[in-house]
């Protein structure tokens, strides 16, 4: 049972910011991803936790406790790292049975508790094996069980699955997933892929240069994203931007590109009263662009299609429509060819707006 | 297609090294030789060189009989041994010490070992010398088990903290958050796997410790105090009379611990040099 909360958490590395006043309260047993491009924090904030990296300035706390100061050992936490860090000199069995061993457990329960986190993760018939006898998806199983099997306070995971190839990702995700449910620990998990956060997270914590960019669960990032960085880095393939401006009434407003403009209702007009005459950028997601006959000035925007891109369940065309291109997903059976023309209808209750200088969202 | 293959591979591979093996192995055999022959035989210069006509014992026999041949090899492997077990005790924690815990000054602590063993012995000797002649070891074994360790530590410490680099942080952070302490982590996880590299820098300080002339002879002055290599050179050149069969029979004899040394830790050796560490 345990709540984490970090409080104004800093990480200076010399000159360098890696973590700028995070502050985050993360609910017992709850599943927390952070993600962000490279270099952004997420995994300097998980060693924080973890003890591993001293905080520069901020509290940690684990339930009432304030961990600042504790050392890594004595946090009631486990942690999974990328490479899986398996001690290559010792057994499956001894592996997992390490951290038990270290707290002195008596033998027949570390037996008793290593063959119980065997079985959940059906790693049994590896328990004499040693960590080169394995294949990478059976390493990270064992790293789990590590982790597991001491039955902590709060799980870390630091981008496990990364050395896993596509497939075998997201069977270890929906995996991992349901382990949570099944063990109802609170977990931090750190990715760079934003499907991993999007499918696994109870909330997700964007990160960039440092900083939190926004906290939500993974609708509310994707449907509402504070900003068009968030707006940009969570779906795939990633949100259209391009840069507008506004044209037009207070109450019957347009944004203008070259020759393309597209009319706002009253209402969306009403709240971008401040930014009439001014360039706004426009995000919009693939699957908000749907296809239709004619074109309609004001209300469609056409193109020349120049890459159709099937994958499947469904197809994405990357089309020029003047200054900017845009990729719409124009589901699965579309008879869509290269270089034709292309008329397409933006869903304007999806529209996402963003200020030019800040890149916050305009709402 | 196969023949020219097979003929392109004899050239390439096995006669480069079949004459490389000549190279090395020539002074071997010519001990070997010099060994069971005797003087009247080795310098005649009217029979092949290459060849024992008349095989004979008597160098052997008066090298145990006419020296104390066995006292210095005594002598020899306790100097070894123990300068072997001191330098690789310090280095196993000097190593660890720059490459893990990361002090301020771990870099330069690193550099300024390396430019310790950059020190020519024939210069570091002097001040050895007097050094030793204060601490009231001159002419004691004492004196070479606390003066080796000045020229294997360097070179055992930066093979070390090449090995040390080797293996994952992640690794000891992991068993941190375990529970174990530095010491424990450093007992059951960075030495077991660290081994090869230890049995290279130990092969290492004991050949050099086993081989070691300039310190032995300036040191050492009593017979019977004396290690090997100087015990040959000074009791079995006479004057300008070389007991060449004895000498050789010595000089075998001494390179038989070494050559066995190798030849069991041999697979440790090569990884521990190219410090491969398999997970």
């Amino acid at each position: 049972m345990a709540e984490v909360r970090l409080e104004s958490v800093c990480k200076h590395f010399d000159e360098v910011v890696a973590v700028d006043n995070f502050n985050m309260s993360i609910k017992d047993k709850e599943f927390v991803v952070l993600v962000g491009p490279s270099g952004c924090g997420k995994t300097t904030t998980l060693r924080m936790i973890a003890g591993l990296e001293s905080i520069t300035s901020g509290d940690v706390y684990i339930g009432d406790r304030l961990i600042n100061r504790l050392p890594a050992k004595d946090r009631n936490i486990a942690m999974v790292f990328q490479n899986y860090a398996l001690y290559p000199h010792m057994t499956v069995f001894d592996n997992m049975a390490f951290s038990l061993e270290m707290r002195k457990r008596p033998k027949d329960e570390v037996k008793q508790r290593v063959q119980e986190a065997a079985e959940i993760l059906g790693i049994q018939p590896l328990l004499s094996r040693k960590p080169k006898q394995l294949s990478g998806g059976q390493r990270q199983r064992v790293a789990v069980g590590r982790a597991i099997v001491r039955k902590p306070e709060v799980f870390l995971f630091d981008e496990p699955l990364s050395n896993l190839d596509a497939k075998l990702r997201v069977q270890t995700r929906l995996e991992l997933k349901k382990l949570h449910e099944r063990l109802a620990t609170t977990a931090v998990y750190v990715t760079h892929d934003q499907i991993e956060a999007m499918t696994m997270g109870d909330r997700i914590v964007v990160m960039r240069d440092g900083l939190i960019q926004q906290i939500g669960s993974p609708l509310e990032l994707y449907d509402t994203p504070a900003n068009k960085f968030v707006g940009g880095f969570i779906g795939s393939p990633a949100m259209n931007f391009f840069d507008a401006e506004l044209n037009g009434q207070a109450d019957s407003a347009c944004l203008q590109v070259g020759e393309v403009r597209i009319d706002l209702p009253p209402e969306k007009s009403k709240q971008l009263a401040d930014y009439q005459h001014k360039q706004i950028v426009v995000g919009i997601r693939p699957e908000d662009l749907k296809v239709t006959g004619e074109h309609s000035p004001g209300k469609t925007i056409q193109g020349t299609v120049e890459v159709v891109e099937p994958i499947g369940n469904e197809t994405y065309v990357d089309f020029n429509a003047g200054s900017f291109s845009l990729i719409a997903a124009v589901g699965r059976k579309s008879q869509i060819k290269a270089h034709s023309s292309l008329v397409v209808e933006p869903s304007i209750d999806n529209l996402h707006l963003f200020d030019v200088e800040n890149g916050k969202a305009i709402r | 297609m196969a023949i020219e293959r097979a003929g392109s591979k004899l050239l390439k591979f096995y006669v480069p090294l079949v004459l490389y093996l000549i190279f090395l192995l020539f002074p071997f055999y010519w001990m070997f030789n010099t060994v069971f022959k005797a003087d009247t035989e080795l310098y005649n210069l009217n029979l092949n060189p290459f060849y024992i006509h008349t095989w004979t014992l008597n160098n052997i026999v008066k090298l145990f009989t006419e020296t104390i041949f066995l006292r210095w090899m005594a002598n020899t492997f306790f100097v070894a041994i123990t300068a072997t077990v001191i330098s690789l005790v310090a280095s196993l924690l000097a190593a660890y010490a720059i490459q893990r815990l990361r002090f301020k000054t771990s870099g330069p602590t690193g550099v300024a070992i390396f430019l310790g063993y950059l020190v020519p012995q024939t210069i570091l000797f002097i001040p050895l010398a007097h050094i030793i002649f204060k601490l009231r070891l001159w002419d004691s074994l004492w004196a070479l088990v606390l003066t080796y360790p000045t020229f294997l530590i360097p070179f055992c410490t930066w093979l070390l903290m090449g090995y040390f680099k080797s293996i994952p942080k992640e690794m000891e952070e992991c068993a941190m958050i375990d529970g174990a302490s530095r010491i424990k982590i450093f007992r059951r996880i960075i030495l077991p796997l660290c081994l090869p590299g230890v049995l290279s820098a130990g092969i290492f300080c004991f050949t050099l410790s086993w081989n070691e002339y300039l310190y032995a002879l300036a040191f050492i002055s009593s017979t019977a105090k004396k290690t090997v290599p100087i015990g040959l050179v000074t009791e079995l050149v006479r004057g300008d009379v070389y007991h060449w069969g004895s000498l050789m029979a010595g000089a075998l004899c001494a390179s038989v611990p070494v050559a066995l040394v190798y030849s069991f830790f041999v697979e440790h050796y090569v990884a521990g040099m190219t410090g491969a560490l398999k997970e």
